[in-house]
């Protein structure tokens, strides 16, 4: 991205959480509570300790794996609502590697686990590419779709195949498949959950920029994206370039599983997500596809969803959910003004004979 | 003598730095045929949609039956009885006729039942009137391309229109369907109806039109009588006297030939035969130029020897290997470079930058990339140098291509193809919407290249263009190729009678 | 056996028959409408509220119904006056729904799982319903007799009417209809808003029929009524018809706990069956084709 570029990218994002804030702070004012008050609390609660940045870090973990999964998904042009389910799948698939290969030793069933969610992940991505490259049919419905579907398969693996009796997950996966939290290393993380799958996290951001930057497939994924007659046009073939992003986007979603199953529950349960595969489009949305932007909105996410239990004392929780949609909402539509604002202008220009 | 059914009074449009309609008068009378033609660009379409209430003019007035009028969208239009008859047809093709008939002029309020046996027993007596044979209970999407004509006509007719405007009504139609709706149209006018007919087909302005005018570069250049005149003087007209490029011969005889095609039969999406049992060669260092009126298949055979349409008939040879099912990427290895006529649809990705489109379509080449990573060192070097060497302005790679003038996206896409050391060139309308210095700096690289000793397959609606870069000239019409020329013995008029389907 | 089997999946079927049509109001005029499932929880809290605190449910209908305007409203500000992307506003008008509901069920009643108990509509008893037989007995609910009045009665709107025929023509071929003199902002708008309303009836019905609100009531109803008018082509009959499907596989779930097929395959043939649908396995799937795409008039 060129520097020229920067303000436009920077003015959506600045725009829709400064929008989003004022919004949440209507909803305080209303139930006649003081909004600074309540948003120093949460930035107290969250960056104002050890504790509290290793909880943030541990909830946007798996937003960044969503958000990238999504971010991805965008540039190729597809919209995929179906992070949740892929990160079910991938979660399942991930413990189940985990307390079936339960003589491997440590540095082969981690690896292996995380590849196992990856590999389910991408599977389940992939359906809706192939649906969308042989049949045509849109993945928007298709995603949402196996989202159910997902659900509904990992709960009956959860309830009638792989049952520990009384509870609703599958049996703990093996000690060697762990995950260590920060705190084994970094003491003063003390009692958050936050694990070396955030590294992973970070490293399948860079490895996202890679690609999408620096990789030839990254390239030709993002001129199908852009332009399905121009791709065509350069000899890439539309039909697989739509079943690899899907795939690649759902391996994403399915790494989720190594933070909650390695690295915090050890076991996988039935509606552990709620929700986490849709906040990773408002994550992409709001990081306009970047890599660096997606850590950073799903820092900002997670900041918001740890924030949410310090600020319960003084208004219901439910006003980060509240905050987090209506980014969401402003993000799209900001999107639209700042882009339209920009082509009058651009237009203007060429009328007064200034551009190129 | 009664005022004229339209009359558009010194009207001005410009759009950014382009005036499009640069003081046109026209004035139709009532119950004549009246044909505006021009080349492309040369300010139809705009004139059009001012009439039609789409665009408003910069200047200038409009008047219909002697009365001032002023259109603020088509509905307005409509209203004063313009009807408009679109290329691409305002039908909602799952409906039924009657339904589309029914559109806009319900005749009941909004949420009471429409009487459709009423609107069919109207639609069945309007088309007996004006002999347009539509069934109202089908679906307009089920019915042949020139019955949906009759249908959109007739719903023109039904909200009232006496003046009927026709953009380019036969592009679509089959030449059978063509015959049928020059009846009609005699038969409207007949009945009264003023008509108004866009066309760039100059045997379809001799065969129904009574009065003709001509439109170039914004400017109308001239207003003839049909009877009073010749098919050769409205393409002098067309294309102008005046702007004439030299000729520059190729300095070598032409050698193997590089492409061959040979009885190649296309169709296009809608599965109509769009080239027939078409055959011819390129050779080495020449350029074959294909003239012909728009829509008589180029399109079609450009797409097939590119790769991007499925060849129903026939075989496409390059350096004598079978190259007719192969896919686009290994006809491009082989050496084959396509400059698209639609470079914001197939030519360019206007939302990626300068030195991302130079890669277009050599993304795999061992130069750029590696099996994973591409080389963006040598990236930036050949977008550096190719900028440079095609003198794109402003000279920043990293631009988006949707930021720079229409010309420069073009110098963009030819400065791509052209600087990857092709055997075989196929330009596709290389010129289209670009400024006088630009077509010199593209026709000087196309000969270069055929000094070079690349094959050339130069594809343009500009006559002008075909004759003063071509070798040798084939003629397209309805399909065929139906007659060659050497490009030094190229006359306008032969080719224009060979272009509107006459023998040479 | 059977009565009370069809009794079940009438009053199973209510909100996705409400949800269903309402969604087909809002597609065929062109805007895709995932939020079906977030005006169906704003409708059902908005019954609830309503009802606790004026003791007539009849008024929590009314709520209901304003509420899954506002909520459309919203939706429809953002896709049609703004052209942002209708998919991803329905995704945050859902996730805005569950928190809002949520938030406001916190402030006023103080619980995080519920409200209190709230009074439901009457049953009628209208002379001649109640001796149609079988269904008889079960008609004598209000909201259950609209849903069988409003499902032709909506065929009938879109199919025969100028107004049907005009929101048709902007979700197929919003330039001719704009030719011609139909306004498609207005057009879109007035779909978009039946479709909060209607689809409010079926968040009223949640609510009253359960005698109160409890969190994320809704439970993915929308979706599933996004399926069934899928699984039905987008027309009213269709919509119903798939509704009544889902409604009966979801009866046979409940009566089948326990059963020889686990509960969680039955769930899954909705979903199942919609993408066989969209793949055009059954047939072409007649989706309105503009569907989804901002109307920007030619400048």
């Amino acid at each position: 991205m060129s520097l020229r570029r920067l303000p436009q990218a920077l003015a959506v994002p600045l725009l829709a959480l400064g929008f989003s804030l004022l919004v949440g702070a209507v909803f305080v004012l209303a139930i006649g509570r003081d909004p600074v008050a309540v948003y120093a609390e949460l930035l107290r609660g969250t960056l104002g300790s050890p504790y509290g940045v290793g909880q943030v870090l541990f909830k946007a973990t798996p937003l960044i794996f969503t958000g990238l999964a999504c971010a991805l998904a965008f540039r190729a042009g597809l919209v995929n609502i179906g992070a949740e389910g892929q990160l079910y799948v991938g979660a399942f698939a991930t413990a189940w590697a985990g307390f079936t290969f339960r003589g491997a030793p440590a540095l082969v069933l981690a690896p292996a686990c995380i590849l196992a969610g990856a590999l389910a992940g991408a599977a389940w991505g992939a359906v809706p590419g192939i649906l969308k490259a042989r049949f045509g049919s849109h993945e928007v419905i298709n995603t949402i779709m196996l989202n159910f579907v997902a659900i509904a398969l990992t709960g009956y693996m959860v309830s009638n195949v792989f049952v520990v009796p009384e509870t609703v997950h599958t049996p703990e996966i093996a000690a060697a498949a762990r995950l260590p939290r920060f705190e084994a290393f970094m003491p003063f993380f003390g009692g958050s959950p936050v694990n070396v799958s955030f590294l992973l996290a970070l490293a399948a951001a860079a490895g996202y920029a890679l690609l999408m930057n620096r990789t030839r497939l990254g390239y030709e994924l993002r001129v199908v994206g852009h332009s399905a007659g121009a791709g065509e046009y350069a000899g890439i073939r539309t039909g697989p370039a739509v079943i690899t992003a899907m795939a690649l986007s759902g391996a994403l979603a399915g790494m989720v599983g190594s933070n909650f199953v390695l690295g915090y529950k050890h076991y996988f349960e039935g509606g552990f997500s709620a929700g986490i595969g849709f906040m990773g489009l408002a994550v992409a949305l709001l990081a306009q596809g970047s890599a660096v932007g997606v850590v950073l909105a799903a820092l900002f996410f997670g900041m918001l969803s740890h924030g949410a239990l310090v600020i319960n004392t003084m208004v219901p929780k439910e006003l980060v959910e509240i905050l987090q949609a209506t980014v969401i909402a402003s993000v799209i539509v900001s999107s639209n003004v700042v882009q339209d604002y920009a082509r009058r202008r651009a237009r203007e220009r060429t009328a007064a004979g200034v551009t190129p | 003598m009664s005022s004229p059914a339209v009359e558009l009074l010194d009207i001005h449009k410009s759009f950014s730095r382009v005036k499009a309609n640069d003081g046109v008068n026209l004035a139709v009378a009532r119950g004549e045929i009246h044909a505006l033609v021009g080349e492309n660009g040369a300010g139809k379409s705009t004139l059009m949609k001012i009439l039609y209430g789409l665009y408003a003019p910069d200047r200038g007035e409009i008047r219909i039956d002697g009365k001032p009028a002023r259109f603020r969208g088509p509905a307005d239009a409509l209203r004063a009885g313009l009807g408009m008859v679109h290329q691409h047809f305002m039908l909602v093709r799952p409906f039924t006729v009657v339904e589309n008939m029914l559109l806009g002029r319900e005749g009941v309020p909004p949420v009471l039942p429409m009487d459709r046996v009423a609107a069919s027993r109207e639609i069945r007596d309007l088309s007996g009137r004006y002999a347009l044979d539509v069934e109202p209970g089908a679906v307009v999407e089920d019915l042949p391309v020139g019955v949906q004509q009759r249908a959109e006509i007739l719903r023109v007719l039904l909200h009232g229109a006496s003046i009927l405007i026709f953009d380019e009504p036969t592009a679509v139609l089959t030449p059978q369907e063509a015959t049928d709706f020059f009846r009609v149209l005699g038969g409207l006018r007949d009945q009264g109806k003023t008509i108004l007919l866009i066309t760039h087909k100059l045997d379809e302005v001799m065969q129904v039109a009574d009065r003709v005018t001509v439109m170039r570069a914004g400017r109308v250049v001239g207003e003839r009588a049909v009877r009073d005149t010749s098919p050769a003087e409205l393409a002098r007209l067309m294309v102008g006297r005046d702007v004439a490029l030299g000729r520059v011969e190729g300095e070598a005889p032409a050698g193997a030939p590089v492409l061959e095609v040979r009885s190649l039969g296309v169709r296009d999406s809608r599965r109509i035969a769009r080239v027939n049992s078409v055959s011819f060669q390129v050779r080495a260092g020449e350029i074959v130029g294909i003239a012909g009126v728009e829509g008589n298949g180029q399109t079609e055979l450009v797409e097939a020897i590119a790769g991007l349409r499925e060849v129903e008939a026939g075989t496409i040879h390059m350096d004598g290997r079978d190259v007719t099912g192969s896919r686009v990427a290994q006809r491009q290895r082989s050496g084959l470079v396509h400059v698209p006529e639609d470079r914001q649809r197939r030519g360019l990705v206007l939302e990626m930058s300068l030195a991302e489109n130079l890669l277009l379509g050599r993304q795999r080449e061992s130069e750029f990339s590696g099996r994973v990573l591409l080389r963006a060192e040598p990236i930036l070097r050949m977008a550096r140098r190719l900028s440079e060497e095609f003198d794109v302005r402003p000279r920043d790679v990293s631009l988006k291509t949707r930021d720079f003038s229409g010309g420069n996206q073009q110098k963009i896409v030819v400065a791509r193809e052209l600087g990857r050391a092709p055997r075989l060139i196929v330009a596709s309308q290389p010129t289209r919407g670009v400024d006088i210095g630009a077509i010199e700096f593209i026709h000087a690289r196309l000969r270069e290249a055929r000094d070079q000793g690349v094959a050339v397959l130069l594809v343009s609606a500009d006559l002008r263009e075909v004759m003063s870069l071509s070798d040798r000239i084939l003629v397209m019409y309805g399909g065929r190729v139906v007659g060659e020329v050497p490009g030094r013995d190229a006359r306008e008029d032969r080719l224009g009678t060979l272009m509107l389907g006459g023998a040479a | 056996m059977i009565a009370p089997f069809l009794s079940q999946v009438l009053r199973i079927s209510v909100p996705y028959l409400f949800a269903a049509l309402g969604g087909t109001f809002s597609e065929r005029g062109g805007t895709i409408n995932i939020a079906l499932e977030g005006i169906l929880l704003t409708s059902a809290f908005a019954a609830a509220v309503t009802t606790y605190f004026t003791h007539d449910p009849w008024l929590g209908l009314a709520a209901a119904v304003l509420a899954g305007l506002l909520t459309a409203l919203l939706h429809a500000v953002i896709c049609v006056t703004f052209r942002a992307d209708q998919i991803v506003s329905g995704i945050a008008i859902n996730l805005l729904a569950a928190g809002l509901t949520k938030f406001l069920l916190k402030e006023i009643f103080g619980s995080s799982s519920n409200s209190p108990r709230v009074e439901g509509l009457p049953e009628w008893h209208l002379a001649g319903v109640g001796g149609i037989p079988v269904l008889g007995d079960i008609l004598r609910s209000p909201l259950l007799l609209l849903a069988a009045i409003g499902v032709p009665v909506g065929h009938f709107l879109l199919y025969r009417t100028p107004f049907g025929l005009r929101l048709r023509a902007c979700g197929e071929h919003p330039e001719a209809a704009d030719a011609l003199g139909v306004s498609v902002t207005r057009i879109r708008y007035t779909g978009i808003l039946i479709s909060g309303a209607v689809t409010a009836l079926g968040g009223a019905w949640l609510a009253l029929d359960q005698h109160s609100f409890t969190d994320g009531m809704s439970g993915g109803r929308g979706y599933i009524a996004l399926a069934a008018m899928i699984v039905g082509k987008w027309s009213p009959l269709g919509a119903a018809g798939g509704c009544l499907l889902f409604g009966a596989a979801e009866t046979l779930q409940i009566r089948l706990q326990g059963g020889a097929v686990p509960t969680q395959f039955i769930q899954m043939i909705p979903y199942l069956l919609t993408m066989v649908v969209l793949a055009g396995f059954i047939g072409r799937a007649a989706a309105p084709r503009m569907s989804g795409v901002p109307y920007r008039k030619e400048e």
